[in-house]
């Protein structure tokens, strides 16, 4: 405890150091730096933040060093967390490769694997796409049909994967291929890493109800993919898809309480739009519904520490695997409530008429509705609390 | 502050759950009910509790106590709650034991802390005078007369008041009816002329008294705390009662969902388990979530009443507010869910449904509480 308190004031001068001023400034999404071929810096001394960053390992604290990464433990890591949170320090990269690919290489790939792509994540050269869904594979992904034949030296891919995030500004793609269609669903499916750039890969944005083009369907035609790109072992990619999407529930279940966004909370958001009498607000429904809001999303963040000391001290609980579900929907209230709150002002799309935080909000709304159908819709967390914690029987 | 329970806090619990499902399930709050029994609870197996420690769980070693905290106590009540066990544990054990704890002269801590530990004497708090808990809408009056107090006024939903050796009564020594300022706390005597008691009967099957003072005469010795300064102990008294009931509340929420996820796994209806149903699946899902909510917000709130007192009051509102949403959401599906025999005496489900009514009541609604939380948000 003694050695962690002693980092915890290392980290704390280090940051103090070595944080330019502008990048403890809250960040618009267009300042979040992605990483990749086709990644820009927003400015310079984003760039410097990121370097300094990346130098120390710090771009991704807990992976081994040996990889380029931090080799911090959870405390540590967690303690890193909490002084950048302290100085408002901007995540100096983001990207699924920190948060999903990397975590299914170190586990599942082997020692080249390791060497070709967790540096390159890490050092921010490569940003990652996701190609999981499929225009008839959604909820039920084991289904996919996207199929990667042996042709002996390389596999050869055909199919297509749909609301690919960012696949436009990607360099590789991890994907879920069929290798065998005569077995039962799960155990014929593959992982592979395919580079974007190679010749039959092609991709169309498409856009979304908050006006973006986030995520696009990504076309796979007679694409050569080399056979030291497949992790784990053939038709045994369902077991690191099933990983990786713990990372990603995991990642959208904090994404609430952990916001990269200087975003309008509801709290101040109240200050700034609705009448207040003897230091009540007046619309009693709408004080009702903002207390609600905080009480949910502070039992979420101690469920979060919980979940967090649980790991440390080695219990398990059902508690992770409610997250998700809760994490989002508590999102979407949020949402909702800053719109309520706002009245008109939360209606603006565009122009001069409203502030970029209405703007922004209302845009976030959109999205909000977004995140209970990605990584497994609530109605498929909740049919999986009921056979995994509860062991309900299935039909 | 830890979310998780050390090692000896675990022995507690199976220690606790043990003990109580062999000793006192929910058929003897059952008899005690059938039987119209005059105490309300079992004074040997109070008796028993008591030698295991637990009327003294939060009391310091040089009083006696074992001196486990909060978050030991709430391993127990939650136990107790899962059981559904009568006893004072809840009304004198914590909120009593608090009250002296909090409030009492080092004489009353030497006397009356050793004998609760020991079972030997029980207390019970005098607050409420409306039928919503308005802690400082106090209209019981506290004259003061040279060396003494004169109390005059009327309580009810006095939690095992009818029992209670000795009552801790909240009246008003100065100030308007409905100020925090000038409200005083005293210990009297059940038996001291001038106190009535009437017993009421609630759903719930427990014990809750109307209480009326009429001229009874307090020594000074018998304030707690200062005279008019009541406020400063009631308010982290109620809180350590509202966190503490929300222990227990926890208690029939899980046992209340348990028994409902084992029947969903027993009951055949079209030809297959009834657990298979995905609109039962999903609601099950769903509390398993807030569940877990509950659980992580009721031990930050445990562990607030021993390391950090300053957190204490919002904690203790959303405590009870989460806990008093949960119970009611679990207990009312328990019910649904068990169909036609759920609306039965005979399945004990209707116990659950019924205690926690009552708990949701006690120091505050979820209307009171989130009123309370919301106005330390500033809003
Ligand atoms: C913003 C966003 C980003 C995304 N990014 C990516 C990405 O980068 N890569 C990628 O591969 N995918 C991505 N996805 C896709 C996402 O994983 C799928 O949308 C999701 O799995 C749901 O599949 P679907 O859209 O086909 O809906 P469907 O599966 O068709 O579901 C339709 C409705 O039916 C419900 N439903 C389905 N099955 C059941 C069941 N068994 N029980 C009860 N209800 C059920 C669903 O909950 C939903 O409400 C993204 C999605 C979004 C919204
Ligand atoms: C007060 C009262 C009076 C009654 N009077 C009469 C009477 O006069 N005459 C008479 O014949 N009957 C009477 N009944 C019986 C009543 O019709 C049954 O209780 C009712 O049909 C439910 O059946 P069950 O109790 O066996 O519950 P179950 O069918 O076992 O249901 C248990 C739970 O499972 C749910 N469930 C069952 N099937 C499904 C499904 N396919 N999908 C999703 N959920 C499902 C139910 O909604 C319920 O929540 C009475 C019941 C009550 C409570």
């Amino acid at each position: 405890m003694e050695d962690l308190e002693q980092f915890r004031l290392d980290v704390r001068e280090w940051l103090e150091a070595n944080c330019p001023e502008s990048q403890r400034q809250p960040m618009t999404p267009e300042e979040q730096y992605w990483g990749g071929r086709r990644g820009e810096f927003p400015s310079e001394d984003a760039r410097r933040w990121f370097e300094r960053m990346r130098d120390k390992g710090w771009t991704a604290p807990e992976w081994p060093t040996e990889y380029g990464g931090g080799g911090l433990t959870a405390l540590e890591g967690r303690v890193l967390k909490e002084e950048m949170k302290r100085i408002h320090a901007r995540t100096p990269l983001y990207g699924i490769g920190i948060w999903m690919l990397g975590p299914a290489v170190l586990e599942y790939g082997n020692k080249e694997q390791k060497e070709q792509h967790i540096r390159a994540i890490v050092n921010g050269e490569t940003r990652w796409a996701q190609g999981y869904s499929e225009p008839g594979a959604g909820s039920d992904l084991a289904s996919l049909q996207c199929k990667a034949e042996d042709k002996g030296d390389h596999f050869l891919v055909n199919g297509s994967k749909i609301w690919t995030t960012a696949a436009d500004r990607c360099d590789w793609i991890f994907c879920l291929v069929r290798t065998n269609p005569n077995v039962k669903k799960q155990e014929g499916i593959s992982f592979l890493l395919i580079d974007m750039d190679d010749p039959g890969v092609s991709t169309t944005p498409i856009a979304l109800i908050s006006g973006e083009s986030e995520f696009c369907q990504t076309f796979f035609d007679d694409v050569k993919v080399p056979k030291e790109n497949l992790v784990a072992e053939l038709n045994k990619g369902w077991s690191v898809a099933k990983a990786l999407l713990v990372h990603e529930r995991k990642l959208m279940a904090e994404m609430g309480s952990d916001s990269p966004r200087h975003i309008l909370v509801p709290n101040m958001a109240a200050h700034e739009y609705l009448e207040f009498e003897n230091g009540k607000i007046v619309d009693a429904r709408l004080r009702s519904d903002l207390v609600d809001y905080d009480m949910q999303m502070q039992a979420v963040a101690l469920t979060h520490f919980r979940t967090f000391e649980e790991k440390s001290a080695g219990i398990r609980s059902a508690a992770p695997m409610v997250m998700k579900y809760v994490g989002t929907e508590a999102e979407k209230t949020k949402s909702e409530l800053l719109l309520a709150i706002m009245g008109s002002r939360g209606l603006g799309w565009e122009g001069d008429e409203f502030n970029a935080q209405e703007i922004d909000t209302v845009r976030l709304w959109a999205m909000s509705k977004a995140m209970t159908i990605a990584g497994g819709s609530s109605e498929i967390q909740l049919n999986l609390i009921a056979k995994n914690v509860l062991e309900l029987p299935q039909s | 502050m830890a979310l998780v329970l050390n090692e000896e806090q675990r022995l507690l619990q199976d220690t606790a759950r043990d003990f109580l499902t062999s000793n006192a399930p929910v058929e003897a709050l059952r008899m005690l009910r059938d039987n119209n029994d005059a105490v309300g609870y079992s004074g040997q197996l109070w008796q028993q509790m008591a030698d295991m420690g637990w009327a003294s769980i939060i009391l310091p070693e040089a009083y006696g106590g074992l001196d486990f905290g909060f978050v030991g106590l709430g391993v127990i009540l939650e136990e107790s709650g899962r059981t559904l066990t009568a006893s004072p544990l809840f009304a004198s054990a914590v909120v009593g034991a608090s009250a002296l704890l909090l409030g009492g002269s080092e004489a009353h801590k030497q006397t009356l802390l050793p004998a609760i530990a020991s079972g030997k004497l029980t207390l019970a708090l005098a607050l409420e005078e409306s039928h919503h808990h308005r802690p400082t809408h106090i209209a019981t009056t506290a004259e003061k007369q040279g060396d003494s107090f004169l109390l005059n006024g009327r309580k009810r939903f006095v939690l095992d008041g009818h029992s209670a050796d000795k009552l801790i009564v909240v009246a008003r020594s100065s100030g308007a009816e409905s100020d925090n300022q000038g409200l005083s706390l005293f210990l009297v005597d059940r038996t001291t002329s001038g106190v009535t008691c009437q017993r009421t009967v609630l759903m719930d099957s427990r014990n809750a008294s109307n209480i009326q003072f009429e001229n009874v005469v307090v020594p000074a010795t018998d304030l707690l705390g200062d005279a008019d300064e009541g406020w400063k102990i009631l308010e982290p008294l109620l809180d350590r009662g509202r966190v503490a009931i929300a222990a227990e509340m926890m208690g029939y929420s899980l046992e209340a969902f348990d028994r409902t996820v084992a029947y969903l796994k027993e009951r055949e209806q079209f030809g297959a388990l009834i657990g298979s149903f995905q609109a039962l699946q999903h609601r099950k899902a769903h509390m398993q979530s807030e569940l877990e909510l509950c659980r992580s917000v009721l031990l930050q709130a445990l562990s607030a009443v021993d390391d950090s007192p300053e957190d204490l009051p919002m904690l203790a509102s959303l405590a009870k507010t989460k806990l008093n949403e949960l119970v009611k959401l679990v207990t009312n599906e328990a019910v649904q869910m068990h169909g036609g025999i759920g609306v039965t005496d005979e399945l004990e489900i209707g116990f659950f449904l019924k205690r926690a009514r009552v708990a949701i009541q006690i120091f505050g609604d979820t209307g009171y509480h989130k009123d309370r939380y919301a106005t330390l948000c500033g809003y």
